[in-house]
Formats: structure tokens, C-alpha cells, sequence
């Protein structure tokens, strides 16, 4: 499995707010809880800060409207004939509710400012969390996620977040405040009314509900045939030249028509209900309006409720005043659906478990004392010792690292169910190269996998320096192993850090020492900045070989006392890689070292050459004695010798 | 970039210019509602009047039913435009990438052009659906409200043009300035994402060099970068609201005292002066709304002039005026070719090279990493021109010909094999439309790949995942190769496309050629001298150069280059993958 390990597709980040479909979620109400929890934790007081300016901005908008809907009557209109008017109550009426106003845009501004710091701080705190749980996970969490689906947590999932946090709650909270207190005005005014009011909400929810569902069943739709276009075009683009060298032009360009017709109808019909949703929601407060309106007319006049025209003024200003904030309140219900689902994904991250490390046995610094014992230093001597403490009878004790590896009766699968390898025994000296032949799938990356722990073994032991690695502070144990990986990765940055991600304080001149033992200083030199180029992209404007060849002077500079190879020459020439093998053997000496290679001169002078086939050792020996023996390597080799 | 774009909306046109009309039609409704619902107190329930409610009331259910109707028009011819829209932005795109040269190709790079087709198009379209819908709505619905302040007292409407003039001055800076940080912002963004998603994709990397702590570091430092300058640039923002409100309220408070004044006066009446307060809300609003979409636009542009540099660009190679559609045989000429990537700068990759290759030859090409060898094959089917010199095919200049003719005849393995999404059958087809099972079975035994194709579960109609994931490497190699000999083509070109395959049955296809296609060219890329020595001639590259060209014996006798690479591989270089 980990050999055929293919690079993702990664899908990269879908259109923004595009997720229309309302997906199942189990227990939204502790997601809810948990999600606030998050933004509460850190942000309590410019919480209660928040709700009070919301509440306040409310206040002092009810004051406006009140003094509005009095202009006339309280104010104006007994002034209306008088010939010495007095202005007095009027100016101060306005300086009243010029107050208020100031209060209100007081409050809007503190809320919007605060709403900012509580939003992106949550967003970074969020992203730091996600991101430092992310790199406790296994190898296995990634080996069994899409790259793509990890990395839209990082970019969709928490972006519908931000939003929820920072615009649906306010609105959530800002509309609730105001129908309650509408609600509460129109009962207090007249109960038959509100009844019918309350009907119409419940139409208008209805007609949100009927829609929204039409409208997420498309908006699904859309989402389906916007994968499959981006499939398509995926594909083709990665596959543009072979297009081109096939003259395959009009066959690639009507299967993308199809898709893309295909796309614009769901995308439309999508797009057609989200946007009718709107109107037909003000229509119909529009309508319950009028009944309203008409209802309370008849009441009024017939004199049943005790309902007066005064009142219903005032209960039809009211009525307009509710659709509205349900209206509000009914769109903000769909993307805090979506930040839940969002939430949702963000939190399995978190709950995943972390690697487990039960070691105990740790690195350190060493110094031999003058009985030749080892001791601990707190300073780098460049002699590393394995301190194991052993709990029967309380004693420490050292033990000078080396480098012996030892494969005891190995089986190991990635499930329980099916083993990969089985019963691997080896032995690694210090100062020997072992080198794994075999085809692919055989199990030879996966054995290397084994030595550092990215996986667990099921059954047998595997021992460094005579210590059982389950025993190893996992970090620790990876910090004695220097790996050249198949598939070379390089990160954004200088070529100078990027040799250095080997050794943290390596200095310049380090720095440069292993570039040259890797033959890699060559071509640094040659780019347009030297060591200080900066590479982007995973490395993209080097070649393949030149990638491989920072990432060995990346594995050179960590000096460890065990090496691993996994293919780590495979594309560079074959002259070069003379050149690189003879650092490499200088670099190695008296050190352990393993390789994995598909090139016999890459393997051939290895002290112990162990043939793989579907996970079983089935030969092992000096290339002479593999010769001899006239096995499966010799079938090999010899099938080369035929061609010749 | 403007007509570029909208050269792209096409049958869309009617649509994109329905879809305004519809939204004015809807803010006149949205006009004429609070002035019936005003009708309803003022007149009807203030004056008890039953008959007037009803009247009004129906008036309002018809208006609400138009408002209604026009929405929902705007609504669905909105939807209708913007993804018409869309998709021959698509679509356009797609036709003009398929005629890009591989030049035009290296430019975008493939994630290049996969966003473009993707993300940015879907910011086009909501982008485009926000202007069809908004921006014609929202100054439309601003000028009426303020002809109508002007109508009823031109005093006091003066209030709202200045309001407005400093409104707009005092948005302008803020969104001018808040674009600024934005832009800033966004690239931040994207170069945490991809720390991220380098992050994700180099785990192995991470977790073997113990860098968690520093890769956390690293992330944190990151990410509250962009943490202040997001909050910095929504701090710009946030005047937004609060700079609004108090100019409704200023607003307000100014034209209730005036107007109290003008109404004892007898220059204005209470109900004009009700309506001019209804006003001030709708003018801000509406001004506000076009701060918003502005800052949208400015957002958008982006994508927009990311898409328009594949819609204009040109491809470099061109067919002639009258193209020659034959190729004679399989001999190739290279007179004095000098070759670079971008003209004109730097040095050449390929310098002076002569060649004179026989139809029906076997050539083997060798040279170290980066010594021009996939350069020079590139340039025979004319994937890219040369830079000086001139390159025969057939006995023609390669410039000659009908592109698609040579290419036809010219048949290459690329380095980066791709399979596409389909059964065995259908890659196979791809180098021959029309091929019967029997001959996609005859070029697969040629390429060794019939023996494996046999054992898999459903043999030829097996589904070839995308990116050829379920086959390995050596056999998705062979299978590119059966696929290029469907051709049948004068020349075969084979750039490293046996890397993945194993010695023995790398030279049972070498085999298979010299026997079954003897009349073609053949034109061999390797690391193996295995796989080029028994070649009629041997080209040795370096630098750009070519350093030897003859016979195995000719160059171990006298090619210094050669002799060191056989020797560093002889007594075998077998592989032991598949």
C-alpha cells in the first residue's frame, strides 16, 4: 500500500458558499455548544460587550421610530396655527433622541469592532488548533483522508464559520431581540390580530422551507456536476500535451460541452430558487399586511374585540416590522446549518487520536567520564546515548548509540485483517549497507516505514540498539534516522532552509558541505539566487533529480547514524549518481545504512542484499552469493545479461 | 478586459439585459407598496373607512403580485445570464486552451489552468449575477427616491445631495483603502493555505525530521499575520456601518427641525414630510448597497484578468497558408537547429545541431539529467519551433506541414504519461479512432502490454482510473506506448519510456519493433545503455550539444561521455521493480 501511495488529486477548495445542501448532522445542538464554547472561551467580556451593544443599537432604534412616528402629532401639529409656535418641547424632544442616536452609532461601531477581533481571533485560534492537532496525527490519518478534504477545512469549513460567528449570530440576536419585543407589543395590542400574523409567519416559513428544499436538492445537484467538470478538466489539463501529440482536440472538447452544459442547467435551476426565495418572502409579508389590514379594519368597525382604529395603526406598523427580522432570521438559518456541518468536520479532526507515544527511553547528549562510563551533558558533544530508566529497581542507565537494527519475527498490515509482511528477520550492523530488491508491492518501503514508526507493528519486535523501539520516545527514535523518502518533498522557502530543515542551527558553511556531498552544489550555484532561491510550489521550477538531490543533502546534514534510502536516486542520471553515491559512502562509514533501489549498480555493493516478494524474505545474501544461489536475483540479473 | 468579457455573453444578451428591467420594475412596486400601505392608516383605518381599506388592499395584493412576479423574473433571468455566462466563459476557455502550443501550455502550468476554469469562473458568475441584479437596482432606486425628495421640497432634498456627496466621499476612502489591505490580505492567505497543504502532502517529511514544533512555529507566526492584517483591513471596514448610521440620523434630526419649521410655515405639509423621512432611508441604503457591490468588483477583477490572459492568449505555432499534408518517410534533418525555451533569452538549450537521421533508422539517445535530450525529440512533431536553423521531416521544413498531419505521422511516448479516465480499449483508441479489438490486441503484444492486459479481471474493458492509479508504472508506460503504435506512424519517438520497465522486457519490445515495424524511425530516449546500444546509431547529448553521434562500438571506442556511462553500468543495471 504505502508503495503505490500515489499523489492525491487534490480537488483544491469547492467555489465558496456553494454547498447549498443542507447535510445531516446528529446532535447540532452540542455542535452548537461546542462551537460557541470555542469563541466564548477566549472572548467572554467582548461577548457580553457584544450582546449589550446589540441590545442597545435595538433600544435606540425603537427610540428613533417612536420619535418619528410622534413628529407629527405630539409635535407639529399643535404648533400648526399658532402664531408664536413654541419650538422648545420640539428642540427638546430631538436632543433627546439625537442621544439616543449617538448611543446607537456608539454601539453599532464598539460592535462591529469587536465583532472583527472576535471573529478572526477565533478564525486563528481555530486554524493554530487545528493545525498543531493535525500534525499529532498518525501517517495512517492521512493515508486515509483525501489531501483535498483536509485542506477545505482549513479553507471553506472555517470560512463558514467566520461568517456565522460574525455575521449570523449578530443578525440571529439582532432580529430575535426585535420580534420578541414586536411580539410582545402585538399581543399586548390586539390577540385575534396576532394570530393571524403569526399564520402568515408560519406560511412564510413554510414557503422558505418548500423552496429551500427545491433549492438544496439542485443546489446538491450543481455541486455533483461541478465535481465532474472539475474532473474533467483535471484531467485534461494534466493531459493537455498528450491531447496535443494525439491531435485528440474535438474528442477532449465535446466530453467537456456535455459536462459543462450539464452544469450550466443545475447551476441555473440552483441559482433560480435562491434568488425567488427572497421575493416571495417579502410578498408575502406584503400580504399578511393587507389581511391584516382588512381583518382588523372589520374588527374595528364592528366593534367586536374592542379593537380601535388607533390601535390598529399602530399593530399594522407593527406587523411590517415583523416579517421583516423572520425573514432575516429564516436565511440565517441555512448557513448556520452549513457552519455546523463545517464545525462538524473541523471537530472530528480534533477528536482524532494523536499518535501514541509510550515511550520512555529517551535521546541525550553524552560524555564519557574518565572510568569510560557514559554520563549525561547538557551541551552537543556529538556523542548521543540512549538513557533508559528501568523501573524494577530504580536505575538509570546509558547506553552509546549506534545504529543496530534488528527485526525479530516481523508481521505487520495496515489492517488487522490482511498482513503485508511477514515474518521479516533481520539484522543491521553499524557500518553495513543493507539494500531491499523487489518488485513493487513487495513490502520493501513499508519495512522502512517500520524502523521509524510511522506504523505499528503487529506481531514480533524490532530493536534499536538492543532496545525495543515501542520503548523509544517516538521523536527521539526519528531524530537517530535519517530518511530519503520516495516521493521528495520540498517546502517553500530558500534552497538554504530548505537543507537546513535537516539540522535546525546547521550554520552556512554546513549548510553548504552537504549540498556538496550530495553533488547538489553544482547546480545550486547555477540558479538565479544560488542558496538563497527561493523555491515554491513543492520545488516545481527544479527538475526531478535536482529535488532528489536537496533532499539527500537534507538527510546528509542531519547526520544520523542510520540512513534510509527509498528510491532517493531514481532520477538522476547515472553519472551523477556515482558522484553522489561516492559522498554518500564517505558520509556512511562505520553507520547503518539501508537502501531501497530498482538499479543494481545502486545495490550491488551492498554487504547484505535481501530479495522481497509479497512481503516474504525470500533470499538474502552478498550479490555473489545472490549470484550463486541462482535464484530470484539471479533471474533478474541475468535477465538483463540476456539482453545484452 | 471589459470586451473581452462581454464578447462572452453572447446568446446570454437578452437575459443579461432583461434582468435589470425586471429589478427596476421591482423597486418602482417596492415604491409604490409603503405609499398604498400608508394609504391603509392614513386614509382608511384613521378615517374608518372600510370601502378605502379594501380598495387599497387589493391595489396592494396586485402590486405585491407584480412586485412578485417582476422579482421573480429578475430572479430567474439573473440565475439564467450569470450561469450562461459562466459556462461560455468555460467554455471559451476550454477551445482556446486546445489550440495552445505547448509553449502557451508551460506558461499557465496545469493548476494555473485548472483554477482558472474553475474558481475564478464561479467568482465571474457571482460577480456577474451581484452586477445584473444590484447594480443597475440600487442607483436606479437612489435617483428616483431623490427626484422624488426634490419633487416635494427642494429645500430640504438639498439636505440629502449633501449628505450623499460627503457619504459617498467618506466610502470611497474607506473602500479605496480597505481594497488596499484586502489585496494585501489575500495572498497572505493563499500562502498559508499552501503551508497547509504542503504541510498535509509532506507529513512523512515533517514527522521524520521531528519538525511538528517547528512547522508549528512556523504556522503560528503565519497565521497571526494574517490575523492582524485581516483585522486591520475589516477595522476599515467597520467605519462602514456606524459612519452610515450617523448620517440617517443627522439626516433625520436636520429635516424634522427644518421641517417642523416649514410645516408651521405652511410650506409643507405633513405628509410630504412623513414621505421625505421615508426617503432618507432608501437613498443611504442605496448608496451603501453600491459601496458593497463596488468593493465586490474590485475583488473580482482579479479573477477576471486571470481569466482573460487564456481567453487572449495566442498560440505561438500556427499552420501555414498551405500546408503540405503528406509526409513522405521517416528520414529527419536537423540543419544548424539552435533552440530556446523563451527567445531571446539567456542560452540556447539546444546549440548548432546537425543531424541526418534515415527513414526506418533506430536511434538511441543518451546524455545526462538535463542535457536537452526531450528538447531535441520535441522539436520533430513540432511541439515547439526552433530558434534558428531548420528541422526536416520527410525532406520537408516541419513548418510546412499541416500540424495535425505531422503529428499524426510523428508519434511520441511523452515523459509524463497520461492515461485518461476510460476502459483499456478507449486509451488504446485514442491513437487510432477506428481500430478494431484485433489490432489494439497486436500493438499491445508489440508493447509486451497484452500478457498483463490478459490477466487483469476484465481484460481490455478494464477501467483505467484517472491518472492511470490502478496500473503501475512500467504498465502504464507500455500501454502509452500500444497506444502510440496505433498509429502507425513513419516516426516513433520514445522519451524515457521504459524507465519503469524491467530489462528483460524492455529489450523483448526493442525486439519486437526492429522486427514488426522495420520501416519506422524509431527514436529512443534512455537512462540504460541497454536500451540504446543495440541501436543503428547512438546520439550522445551534452549540454545542449551533441557530444558523439555512431555506432556502439564507434563511440566506447571514442565518446569519453559514453564510455564513462557504460562503464559506470555494465555488468548489468537491472531493475528489480517491474
Amino acid at each position: 500500500m504505502a508503495e503505490e501511495r500515489k499523489p492525491k488529486v487534490n480537488q483544491g477548495p469547492g467555489p465558496r458558499g456553494m454547498r447549498g445542501s443542507r447535510p445531516k448532522i446528529e446532535n447540532p445542538g452540542r455542535l452548537l455548544k461546542r462551537m460557541l464554547g470555542y469563541t466564548f472561551k477566549d472572548y467572554a467580556i467582548q461577548w457580553v460587550v457584544v450582546v449589550i451593544c446589540i441590545f442597545t443599537t435595538v433600544l435606540c432604534t425603537l427610540q428613533g421610530t417612536l420619535f418619528i412616528g410622534t413628529l407629527i402629532d405630539d409635535y407639529i401639529v399643535p404648533m400648526l396655527g399658532n402664531q408664536n409656535p413654541d419650538f422648545s418641547p420640539l428642540a427638546w424632544a430631538i436632543a433627546r433622541v439625537a442621544c439616543f442616536y449617538g448611543l446607537g452609532v456608539a454601539a453599532s461601531f464598539t460592535q462591529s469592532r469587536l465583532m472583527i477581533v472576535i471573529a478572526q481571533g477565533t478564525m486563528k485560534h481555530l486554524r493554530d488548533d487545528l493545525f498543531e492537532k493535525m500534525e499529532t496525527l498518525p501517517i495512517k490519518y492521512f493515508d486515509t483522508h483525501a489531501h483535498g478534504d483536509i485542506m477545505s477545512l482549513y479553507t471553506n469549513d472555517i470560512d463558514t464559520m467566520r461568517q456565522m460567528i460574525s455575521q449570523s449570530i449578530p443578525q440571529f440576536l439582532n432580529s430575535g431581540i426585535t420580534v420578541v419585543s414586536t411580539l410582545v407589543s402585538m399581543i399586548v395590542l390586539d390577540i385575534p390580530l396576532t394570530v393571524i400574523t403569526l399564520l402568515m409567519v408560519a406560511v412564510m416559513i413554510l414557503a422558505a422551507k418548500k423552496i429551500g428544499s427545491q433549492s438544496s436538492r439542485f443546489f446538491l445537484a450543481q455541486q455533483k456536476d461541478l465535481g465532474k467538470l472539475n474532473g474533467c478538466i483535471e484531467e485534461t489539463m494534466t493531459g493537455q500535451k498528450v491531447v496535443k501529440v494525439f491531435c485528440h482536440e474535438e474528442e477532449s472538447l465535446a466530453q467537456f460541452n456535455e459536462l459543462n452544459d450539464q452544469l450550466c442547467d443545475s447551476a441555473y435551476r440552483a441559482n433560480k430558487f435562491a434568488n425567488i426565495m427572497g421575493p416571495v418572502n417579502a410578498q408575502l409579508g406584503n400580504l399578511s399586511y393587507v389581511i391584516c389590514a382588512v381583518s382588523g379594519g372589520i374588527l374595528a368597525i364592528t366593534g367586536v374585540s374592542g379593537l380601535t382604529l388607533g390601535n390598529l395603526a399602530s399593530f399594522l406598523t407593527l406587523n411590517k416590522s415583523f416579517s421583516m427580522p423572520i425573514n432575516q432570521i429564516s436565511m440565517q438559518f441555512n448557513s448556520i446549518i452549513m457552519a455546523l456541518a463545517g464545525a462538524d468536520r473541523i471537530f472530528k479532526l480534533m477528536d482524532e487520536t494523536p499518535e501514541v507515544d509510550d515511550g520512555y527511553v529517551e535521546l541525550v547528549n553524552a560524555v564519557r567520564n574518565d572510568r569510560g562510563k557514559l554520563e549525561e551533558s547538557t551541551e552537543r558533544t556529538g556523542l548521543w546515548a540512549w538513557k533508559h530508566y528501568h523501573k524494577a529497581d530504580d536505575t538509570t542507565t546509558y547506553q552509546e548509540l549506534r545504529g543496530d537494527v534488528v527485526f525479530d519475527h516481523v508481521d505487520f498490515g495496515y489492517t488487522d485483517e490482511k498482513m503485508i509482511l511477514h515474518d521479516i528477520v533481520l539484522y543491521a550492523k553499524p557500518g553495513q549497507k543493507i539494500a531491499f530488491v523487489g518488485a513493487t508491492g513487495a513490502g520493501k518501503t513499508t519495512i522502512t516505514n517500520l524502523i521509524n514508526r510511522f506504523y505499528d507493528i503487529q506481531d514480533g519486535k524490532i530493536r534499536y540498539d538492543g532496545i525495543n523501539v515501542n520503548k523509544i520516545k517516538k521523536n527521539d527514535l526519528r531524530r537517530s534516522l535519517g530518511i530519503v523518502l520516495q516521493d521528495t518533498h520540498l517546502f517553500t522557502g530558500t534552497v538554504m532552509e530548505n537543507i537546513r530543515y535537516g539540522k535546525l542551527d546547521a550554520t552556512n558553511e554546513e549548510v553548504v558541505r552537504a549540498a556538496m556531498l550530495a553533488n547538489a552544489d553544482g547546480f545550486i550555484r547555477r540558479l538565479p539566487d544560488g542558496y538563497n532561491t527561493m523555491l515554491r510550489g513543492d520545488g516545481a521550477n527544479l527538475s526531478q533529480g535536482q529535488r532528489q538531490l536537496l533532499a539527500i543533502a537534507r538527510a546528509a546534514i542531519a547526520d544520523p547514524p542510520v540512513l534510509i534510502l527509498d528510491e532517493a536516486t531514481s532520477s538522476i542520471d547515472t553519472r551523477t549518481e556515482k558522484l553522489v553515491q561516492r559522498g554518500m559512502d564517505a558520509l556512511m562509514k562505520g553507520r547503518t545504512n539501508f537502501v531501497i533501489a530498482h538499479r543494481l549498480s545502486t545495490v550491488k555493493n551492498s554487504d547484505c542484499i535481501i530479495v522481497l516478494e509479497q512481503g516474504r524474505i525470500i533470499e538474502r545474501g552478498t550479490h555473489d552469493q545472490l549470484i550463486e544461489q541462482k535464484g530470484k536475483y539471479y533471474q533478474l540479473y541475468t535477465g538483463n545479461a540476456m539482453a545484452q | 478586459m471589459l470586451k473581452t468579457l462581454g464578447a462572452q455573453i453572447k446568446e446570454f444578451k437578452a437575459a443579461s439585459a432583461v434582468t435589470p428591467v425586471f429589478m427596476i420594475a421591482e423597486v418602482v412596486m417596492e415604491m409604490i407598496i409603503p405609499l398604498l400601505m400608508a394609504s391603509i392608516i392614513d386614509d382608511g383605518v384613521n378615517k374608518g373607512d372600510m370601502k378605502h381599506i379594501y380598495l387599497v388592499g387589493a391595489l396592494m395584493i396586485l402590486a405585491a403580485i407584480l412586485s412578485l412576479s417582476f422579482g421573480i423574473g429578475g430572479g430567474v433571468f439573473g440565475a439564467k445570464a450569470s450561469t450562461g455566462f459562466a459556462r461560455n466563459l468555460r467554455k471559451s476557455m476550454y477551445e482556446n486552451i486546445q489550440t495552445f502550443s505547448f509553449a502557451n501550455i508551460d506558461k499557465f502550468s496545469t493548476s494555473g489552468l485548472v483554477t482558472r476554469l474553475t474558481t475564478d469562473v464561479t467568482n465571474m458568475q457571482n460577480a456577474y449575477q451581484m452586477i445584473l441584479r444590484m447594480a443597475m437596482r440600487a442607483p436606479f432606486s437612489l435617483i428616483i427616491a431623490m427626484c422624488m425628495s426634490f419633487y416635494i421640497s427642494p429645500r430640504l432634498a438639498s439636505i440629502y445631495l449633501i449628505a450623499v456627496v460627503i457619504l459617498a466621499c467618506i466610502l470611497g476612502v474607506i473602500v479605496t483603502n480597505a481594497t488596499k489591505h484586502f489585496t494585501q490580505a489575500f495572498p497572505k492567505y493563499d500562502d498559508l493555505n499552501e503551508s497547509v497543504q504542503e504541510n498535509v502532502s509532506a507529513i512523512r517529511v515533517v514527522k521524520a525530521y521531528v519538525r511538528e514544533d517547528h512547522e508549528n512555529k512556523k504556522f503560528k507566526r503565519a497565521s497571526e499575520n494574517l490575523y492582524k492584517i485581516f483585522c486591520k483591513a475589516e477595522g476599515i471596514v467597520a467605519w462602514n456601518a456606524p459612519v452610515m448610521n450617523f448620517t440617517v440620523y443627522t439626516c433625520i434630526i436636520l429635516i424634522s427641525w427644518i421641517g417642523a419649521h416649514l410645516v408651521v410655515q405652511n410650506e409643507l405639509t405633513t405628509g410630504q414630510l412623513m414621505s421625505l423621512l421615508t426617503y432618507c432611508m432608501n437613498i443611504l441604503m442605496n448608496l451603501m448597497m453600491l459601496s458593497m457591490i463596488f468593493v465586490m468588483i474590485t475583488m473580482s477583477s482579479a479573477s477576471a484578468k486571470r481569466i482573460c490572459e487564456v481567453l487572449t492568449e495566442k498560440p505561438d505555432l500556427a499552420d501555414p497558408a498551405d500546408p503540405v499534408h503528406e509526409v513522405r518517410d521517416g528520414s529527419i534533418r536537423f540543419e544548424n537547429v539552435s533552440f530556446s525555451y523563451k527567445k531571446g533569452a539567456g542560452d540556447p538549450v539546444l546549440k548548432n545541431i546537425d543531424l541526418d537521421i534515415r527513414s526506418g533508422e533506430t536511434i538511441g539517445i543518451i546524455g545526462g539529467t538535463g542535457s536537452a535530450k526531450s528538447s531535441l525529440v520535441n522539436l520533430v512533431s513540432r511541439l515547439y519551433d526552433v530558434t534558428e536553423g531548420r528541422l526536416l521531416v520527410g525532406g520537408v521544413d516541419v513548418r510546412d506541414y499541416d500540424m495535425e498531419a505531422l503529428r499524426n505521422q510523428v508519434a511520441v511516448v511523452l515523459q509524463n504519461n497520461v492515461l485518461f479516465s476510460g476502459t483499456i480499449l478507449e486509451n488504446l483508441r485514442w491513437g487510432d479512432k477506428e481500430a478494431t479489438e484485433e489490432a489494439c490486441r497486436h500493438a499491445c503484444e508489440l508493447a509486451c502490454a497484452d500478457e498483463f492486459i490478459q490477466r487483469m479481471p476484465e481484460g481490455y474493458n478494464t477501467f483505467i482510473e484517472q491518472g492511470g492509479t490502478n496500473v503501475s508504472g512500467g504498465q502504464k508506460q507500455r500501454l502509452c506506448i500500444a497506444r502510440a503504435l496505433l498509429k502507425k506512424p513513419r516516426i516513433l519517438i520514445l522519451d524515457d519510456s521504459t524507465s519503469a520497465v524491467d530489462t528483460a522486457t524492455d529489450a523483448k519490445i526493442r525486439k519486437a519493433f526492429a522486427e514488426e515495424i522495420p520501416g519506422t524511425t524509431k527514436l529512443i530516449i534512455a537512462q540504460r545503455v541497454s536500451s540504446v546500444e543495440h541501436a543503428d546509431r547512438i546520439i550522445v547529448m551534452n549540454e545542449g550539444q551533441v557530444d558523439g553521434f555512431g555506432t556502439h562500438e564507434e563511440l566506447l571506442a571514442n565518446n569519453e561521455i559514453y564510455r564513462d556511462v557504460y562503464e559506470s553500468q555494465t555488468s548489468g543495471s537491472g531493475d528489480f521493480d517491474e
